[in-house]
């Protein structure tokens, strides 16, 4: 059987619910090993925490190398494990870290690389949905290990619970990996809310909130939602870059997407149309996003969302 | 010191994109300097400005490098406006549908042979949107990596860098020796318009071109090849009320009738 190995994802000393997901994919591809990659001393506790998702074994390398050289030191270490065992296929999870860290494997061990899949088959060939979700393209290796990232939220995860082997593998590091010394850490703000590509539900405001994002974040929070933004809303500065959802942005493919107060320029909606349902609530009955939405309100967002809020508060009672 | 900025000719992102023969038609739609790669572009202008400037004498220039086709100089001459010294175009026919592994492995070769001190990149093309440049020519370099930067700071004298890495994982500050591989994140700057006397100036400024012989690699095939590509249904607009009062409740029983709360 094919050996697929997957980069846990962690945050917080916790699996991602995107390791299942690249558990998952894998899975289809052959035998899963998920590869963690851990400060000295912390690999057992982290490994402990795959215990969902078709994982067959861990495999646990150990180096404070990581903590402080970071995306080189990661890539080194993963692509001399790759060079070794030479698995079929690496996958990992397309955040800045994971895709940082698939370049530079796929330049070390020769290998061909595919950015943001939404979807990998038994036989290798990664969906990707590109142009702002427009066109479906479906692409595979030529070269190499193929080395794939998988979008967040993209598939359904096998959640079923397992009990890998764990194994422990030596991390090599070379000195051209060292370069860059991490000299302080700080983990991002969450405020309570889910991270923006890993939510079920983004609701996101745009320039129709005048820059009180009040209403947007209440009902975000009735729902369990992570908040999100339009460019406009970032650029006047009413709302973190880092939650600007579009072609500059932020790709997410929530469940739900609610768009308040967002015209949905193309730039937008290149962020956020893969969604599975789109609500939108928006004063301008000729606003583009009307077009992508499944439900949509024409009116005030300042009195439509309040109600909104007040109504899924009474459903979820 | 002297800073290489890469970039990329895109189509205009607010354009409607597609695919034909497997790879993005740049032909129908208006192609611009990749919105992103003008904040590194920015950056770079005033890193050397905070050094000495980099006018004809000063200690400090800017190369902005690209790989593309011949028209891509219009994006060059866009940064070249912006107070960029100098621009390399890499050129070639054999180069059509590349992937990011033989773009960064011309762009390195180029670097490598150009004295330089300091590459900077922005943090990813709005077309292919990979992500994987800089930290490929990082690699290919074997220089140091200081990428997703929100702040950089550098001082040419002591040859040394710093920068604060601003990612969904978290902050971090990150410090190396020169020579390095930066990328920056949008809004790290607000990248000035070129004056009228800028693009005079561009005008008179040397865009040099080569091709692969020039540069000194083989053509590398890309390494990933697209199966079939398909536009996707447009979606279709659904229910759409007007509120009178009773629009708030009615999007809370949608999602109640679809079972998302």
């Amino acid at each position: 059987m094919s050996n697929v190995f997957i980069l846990a994802d962690f945050a917080a000393g916790k699996a991602t619910k995107t390791t299942a997901e690249l558990a998952t994919a894998g899975a289809r591809i052959g035998e899963v090993t998920a590869v963690v990659l851990a400060p000295a001393g912390s690999g057992a506790v982290l490994a402990g925490e795959l215990t969902v998702g078709p994982i067959s074994k861990v495999l646990i390398l150990e180096s404070d190398d990581f903590t402080k050289h970071g995306v080189a030191a990661a890539a080194d270490a993963l692509a001399n494990l790759i060079t070794e065992k030479n698995p079929v296929a690496l996958l990992v999870a397309s955040n800045a870290f994971g895709k940082e860290v698939a370049g530079r494997v796929a330049v070390l061990t020769e290998s061909g690389i595919i950015t943001d899949a939404v979807d990998v088959s038994a036989d290798v060939i990664a969906t990707q949905l590109v142009f702002g979700g427009s066109t479906t393209v479906h692409s595979k290796i030529t070269h190499g290990t193929s080395i794939i990232t998988l979008r967040p939220n993209s598939l359904e995860a096998d959640h079923s619970a397992t009990t890998p082997t764990i194994e422990s593998a030596p991390a090599l590091v070379g000195d051209a990996a060292k370069l860059a010394t991490t000299t302080s850490t700080q983990p991002p703000v969450k405020g309570g809310r889910p991270e923006l590509t890993e939510a079920d539900i983004v609701v996101s405001g745009g320039r129709g909130t005048n820059g009180d994002f009040a209403p947007v974040e209440k009902f975000a929070d009735a729902l369990g939602a992570a908040v999100g933004a339009s460019r406009a809303a970032t650029d006047a500065g009413w709302y973190p870059h880092s939650h600007q959802v579009g072609q500059t942005g932020k790709t997410v493919s929530p469940q739900l997407y609610v768009a308040c107060g967002i015209s949905g320029a193309i730039q937008h909606r290149a962020g956020m149309q893969t969604s599975k349902t789109i609500v939108v609530v928006n004063k301008d009955p000729e606003a583009p996003i009307f077009e992508i939405a499944d439900f949509g309100v024409i009116g005030d967002l300042f009195t439509v969302l309040p109600a909104a809020t007040q109504g899924v508060l009474t459903h979820k009672a | 010191m002297k800073i290489a900025v890469c970039v990329k000719q895109v189509p205009d992102s607010w354009a409607e994109k597609k695919m034909v023969g497997g790879v993005l038609d740049r032909e129908s739609v208006d192609a611009v300097l990749n919105d992103l790669d003008e904040y590194a572009v920015e950056e770079a202008l005033r890193i050397v400005e905070a050094h000495g400037g980099n006018d004809e004498g000063a200690p400090h220039s800017v190369t902005v490098i690209s790989m593309g086709p011949e028209r891509a100089t219009e994006a060059l001459r866009k940064a070249l406006s912006m107070g960029a010294n100098d621009a390399i175009l890499i050129s070639d026919s054999a180069l059509a549908g590349s992937d990011s592994l033989a773009t960064s492995k011309v762009l390195a070769e180029v670097i490598k042979g150009g004295g330089f001190d300091l590459v900077i990149c922005g943090t990813e093309s709005t077309d292919a949107r990979m992500s994987v440049i800089p930290a490929m020519l990082s690699a290919r370099l074997g220089w140091a990596q200081l990428t997703f930067a929100g702040k950089v700071t550098v001082d040419p004298a002591a040859a040394t860098l710093s920068i604060t890495r601003v990612t969904e994982s978290g902050v971090d500050e990150i410090t190396a020796k020169l020579p390095a591989v930066i990328s920056v994140v949008e809004k790290i700057n607000e990248p000035r318009y070129p004056s009228f006397k800028g693009i005079m100036a561009a005008k008179k400024k040397t865009i040099e071109t080569r091709n692969l012989a020039t540069v000194g690699v083989s053509a590398q095939s890309a390494w990933s090849v697209v199966e079939d590509a398909a536009l996707r249904p447009p979606r279709a607009a659904g229910l759409k009320v007007t509120d009178e009062g009773s629009g708030g409740e009615a999007l809370a029983t949608f999602l109640a009738e679809k079972k998302l709360i």
